[in-house]
């Protein structure tokens, strides 16, 4: 079966900074694949190439067999790649549910100047969305009120609306704490499966990623590591001095 | 959730107003005229600012619609005011099509800058166009209406009264209906967050440009009721400061309720008439102080005395801010 | 020949004085990032305070340079005064909203300059025309010019490089110049950003006053200058780039170029050439000429 994202050969550099060094990378229907990788390792730069807000230097990104490498965010996003971000980008001053309704409307061609935002139908949808999440009660509350974890669910909400082909996650449960973080990415898991088979989700807590990912791909100075199975990945070694920091 | 005037009791508002100036005097009823057509202007501006840019420059789709009118008028011997109102939105909203897209990409000062520019390039052209009278410009005739001319300026005033309130009203109603529909909602998302939106596949500058067309064709009618009101038109129309106080109307209105508009505008024409009377002179300086009293205290505007804010009331202390743990990028 | 030097000198003696105004908003850019629309106001403050200073030592049959040196020392005083006054006192209660906003206060600092200036001076022209006469008529390749006129050449040379140095060899300057590039920097390093502010502004409006009360001997005072002058200043600074002194040197020269070409080709065409340039800079560099940095935006 083609991979739904094939990338390969992927370079770029910001002056010295080698952020993406030959990344080649194919990723299958159905996946949970996580990327590890310290701080500049080059994850969310390979995050926001896909996803059309950097132009990689070189090398293609192939979406369903389409090349999307120079395309915009907006023209990948109708494309069928979403993505969260590690800092909600969310609209504070409107409420949960006025969010996903703006990610609604984005769904047409054309977005209507009479109809009321609220329509009954774009409003039920919001709200189904934030059910998902256990957010429902808070569908009226504008995000300005809500609190850091929440903004984070809704964030992914968002990236939900256009049942995307493949999302990504950059680390969804970043400010959650540590009592708190299977819970959410349990809920995240759930709550995505209805819309989104194929994640990538960025992450730094080694124990989510041995818990919720089916691959791993380890990130150092803009290149692939290591690219496997979880534990495979975890226990190698140059992972383990680089990455994850287990041998000194 | 919001509540609001439904439209019919707004159309029947419009029409009790436009009957009302039937009791109004003299005076107040050119008053009102002005204030209308100022609040056209002003209400496309405030459209506009939803996205999060303020325009410094509607003079120019102002000027472009009483210029073009003004030269219909004097060449072809169009002298209908529903006709003039019609012409002045085309010529407004045909610059604003072909401006807007190319303007849409800019934000901020340098949105503000830009349209200044440009309102500027249109007034030297005009001052250097001996034509179209250069910088003293020109005198069109009266007004008709449905092939009836009003020699007695009472009737003459009421009718532009009339056709203004009504056209400024409906225009109200239009904007009533888009603010809360759901384009309207997008393009508060715009202000808030551009990249965001065109990462659902939205595109911010279509938003930005279809607001700004919105904004330049109600520009563009208010130029030809200007220009009807004062039956004289010169490059004053698209000089900077002209723009600047259909921007103080709108910072007044703020950006949340169409009514604050009109009361703006109309309490603009108030202190502009009565300082104009008794204390000479002073007029900018009131409208000044007034000015930075909205900005300190009201800051969004009178609007925000009677629309209670969706959720401003509570304060946005609830929760600090997310700032980044760790670097953003790469 | 003579014709196109008849242009390159109206065109820096108009760049000269419009150069010194240009440096003061870009300044004040530079360091509180507001484009202040009532810099206009703060020349012609400076050119009216001049033209009473001037006819008062006129009135006492003193000679014009008395009244030449009296105009620029009372304006600097005065200048830098309101410029101190106006930043405590009111852009100090907006730091930290929106830029737009900022430029809002600054315009309706303009509107109430507007009406100071009509109920101090009046709506009739006024003139102070003594200091014109202070440096005789100077003969230049064959072309008669008013001493005055080409004395503001170097003046406002002497200026531009005074600022260079100050911004660029001074400790004070580097002070500055690290408020301009990293504020949160700075503020971490110790520098009372408050206090740059102030003094940055106060300079802005001084630079403005001075440039008013050079012109002063030169034009008549009425309403509407401030606005004429807002509006080419604001034209030189987006050409060279918000924030560069380098940048309103040759957006200066280029206006001032554009001005006295068009006065002697396209008479009335000069706005229309000076903002049709701007926008053209707007449309395809909008940082401006002399602006490197691009982090904008998507």
């Amino acid at each position: 079966m083609n991979p739904v994202l094939s990338v390969s050969r992927l370079e770029k550099r910001f002056g010295a900074v080698v952020a993406a060094d030959a990344l080649t990378l194919d990723i299958p229907a159905g996946q949970k694949i996580s990327l590890i990788g310290a701080n500049g390792a080059g994850k969310t730069t390979f995050v926001n190439m896909v996803t059309g807000y950097l132009k990689p230097d070189s090398g293609t990104i192939l979406l369903d067999g389409m090349d999307i490498g120079r395309r915009s965010p907006r023209s990948v996003a109708r494309l069928g790649i979403s993505r969260s971000f590690q800092i909600p980008q969310l609209f504070v001053e409107l409420t949960a549910a006025e969010n996903l309704t703006v990610a609604i409307s984005g769904i047409g061609t054309r977005m209507s100047l009479r109809a009321p935002a609220e329509a009954q139908g774009r409003r039920d949808k919001a709200v189904e969305l934030l059910q998902r999440f256990g957010l429902a009660d808070l569908a009226d509350r504008p995000i300005s009120e809500l609190a850091g974890g929440v903004r984070k669910l809704i964030d992914i909400a968002m990236a939900l609306v256009r049942r995307p082909k493949l999302l990504l996650l950059d680390e969804p449960t970043s400010g959650v704490s540590a009592e708190e973080k299977f819970t959410t990415m349990d809920r995240v898991i759930h709550a995505v499966a209805p819309d989104a088979a194929t994640i990538v989700f960025v992450e730094h807590d080694m124990e989510i990623v041995s818990r919720y990912a089916d691959r791993v791909v380890a990130f150092y100075q803009g290149r692939i590591l290591a690219d496997g199975l979880p534990a495979d990945v975890l226990n190698n070694l140059e992972v383990r001095r680089y990455v994850t920091g287990g041998v000194r | 959730m919001k509540k609001g005037l439904h439209p019919l009791v707004m159309i029947a508002l419009v029409a009790m107003v436009t009957l009302a100036g039937r009791a109004l005097p003299t005076w107040t009823l050119s008053l009102a005229t002005i204030a209308a057509s100022n609040a056209l202007i002003a209400l496309g501006i405030v459209v506009l600012a939803r996205t999060g840019n303020v325009s410094f420059g509607q003079g120019l789709f102002f000027a472009a619609g009483g210029y073009g009118v003004a030269l219909i008028a004097n060449t072809w011997g169009l002298t209908d005011a529903v006709a003039q109102v019609i012409v002045g939105a085309a010529c407004g909203g045909l610059l604003g099509l072909v401006i807007g897209p190319l303007i849409a990409r800019y934000s901020g000062i340098f949105f503000g800058m830009l349209t200044l520019a440009l309102s500027m390039v249109f007034y030297g052209a005009l001052v250097k166009s001996t034509a179209l009278g250069g910088s003293d410009g020109f005198n069109v005739g009266r007004p008709s209406l449905f092939g009836m001319s009003f020699t007695d300026p009472r009737e003459a005033d009421f009718m532009l009264y009339a056709v203004s309130v009504i056209v400024t009203g409906f225009a109200g109603i239009a904007a009533t209906i888009l603010f809360r529909s759901e384009f309207g909602l997008a393009s508060l998302a715009v202000r808030e967050n551009n990249l965001r939106v065109e990462y659902l596949g939205l595109s911010a500058n279509r938003i930005i440009s279809i607001n700004f067309l919105i904004a330049a064709i109600f520009a563009g009618a208010s130029g030809a009721f200007a220009l009807m009101a004062q039956r004289h038109i010169d490059p004053q129309f698209a000089y900077w400061t002209t723009s600047g106080e259909f921007v103080f109307v709108a910072v007044l209105a703020g950006n949340q309720s169409v009514a604050a508009v009109f009361v703006a505008s109309m309490a603009l024409e108030l202190v502009r008439s009565f300082s104009n009377l008794y204390l000479p002179n002073t007029w900018q300086l009131v409208l000044g102080v007034f000015l930075l009293g909205v900005i300190l205290f009201l800051p969004r505007g009178i609007g925000s005395l009677w629309i209670r804010d969706r959720h401003r009331r509570r304060h946005i202390s609830a929760t600090p801010p997310l700032t980044a743990e760790r670097g953003a990028a790469p | 020949m003579n014709f196109f030097l008849t242009i390159i000198l109206d065109g820096l003696i108009q760049a000269s004085w419009l150069f010194i105004v240009a440096l003061g908003l870009t300044l004040v850019f530079g360091v509180l990032k507001i484009l202040n629309i009532a810099h206009g106001s703060f020349y012609a403050l400076g050119a009216y305070i001049a033209a009473t200073v001037v006819t008062m030592v006129a009135a006492r049959s003193l000679p014009p340079s008395v009244g030449f040196v009296a105009m620029l020392i009372s304006v600097a005083l005065i200048a830098s005064a309101v410029g101190l006054l106006l930043e405590r006192g009111l852009l100090k209660m907006f730091y930290g909203r929106d830029e737009v906003v900022l430029l809002l206060v600054t315009y309706a600092v303009f509107l109430i300059l507007e009406d100071v200036t009509k109920l101090i001076w009046g709506v009739n022209p006024i003139y102070a025309t003594q200091p014109y006469e202070l440096f005789g008529n100077l003969e230049f390749a064959g072309l008669y010019y008013v001493g005055y006129d080409l004395v503001l050449i170097p003046i406002s040379a002497v200026i531009g490089f005074a600022i260079w140095f100050g911004l660029n060899r001074t400790v004070i300057g580097k002070i500055v110049l690290a408020v301009i590039h990293n504020e949160e920097m700075s503020v971490s390093m110790g520098v009372r950003v408050n206090r740059v502010y102030a003094v940055a502004f106060a300079f802005g409006v001084l630079l403005a006053a001075l440039a008013g009360a050079l012109t002063a001997p030169k034009i008549s005072m009425q309403p509407g200058l401030s606005s004429d002058v807002i509006i080419l200043s604001f034209a030189i600074v987006v050409i060279g780039g918000l924030g560069s002194v380098e940048g309103a040197a040759v957006g200066a020269i280029l206006v001032g170029l554009a001005r006295a070409a068009s006065v002697h080709l396209m008479p009335q065409a000069e706005l229309f050439m000076i903002y049709l340039i701007m926008a053209a800079v707007l449309m395809f560099r909008p940082e401006g000429l002399f602006k490197r940095e691009t982090a904008r935006r998507i």
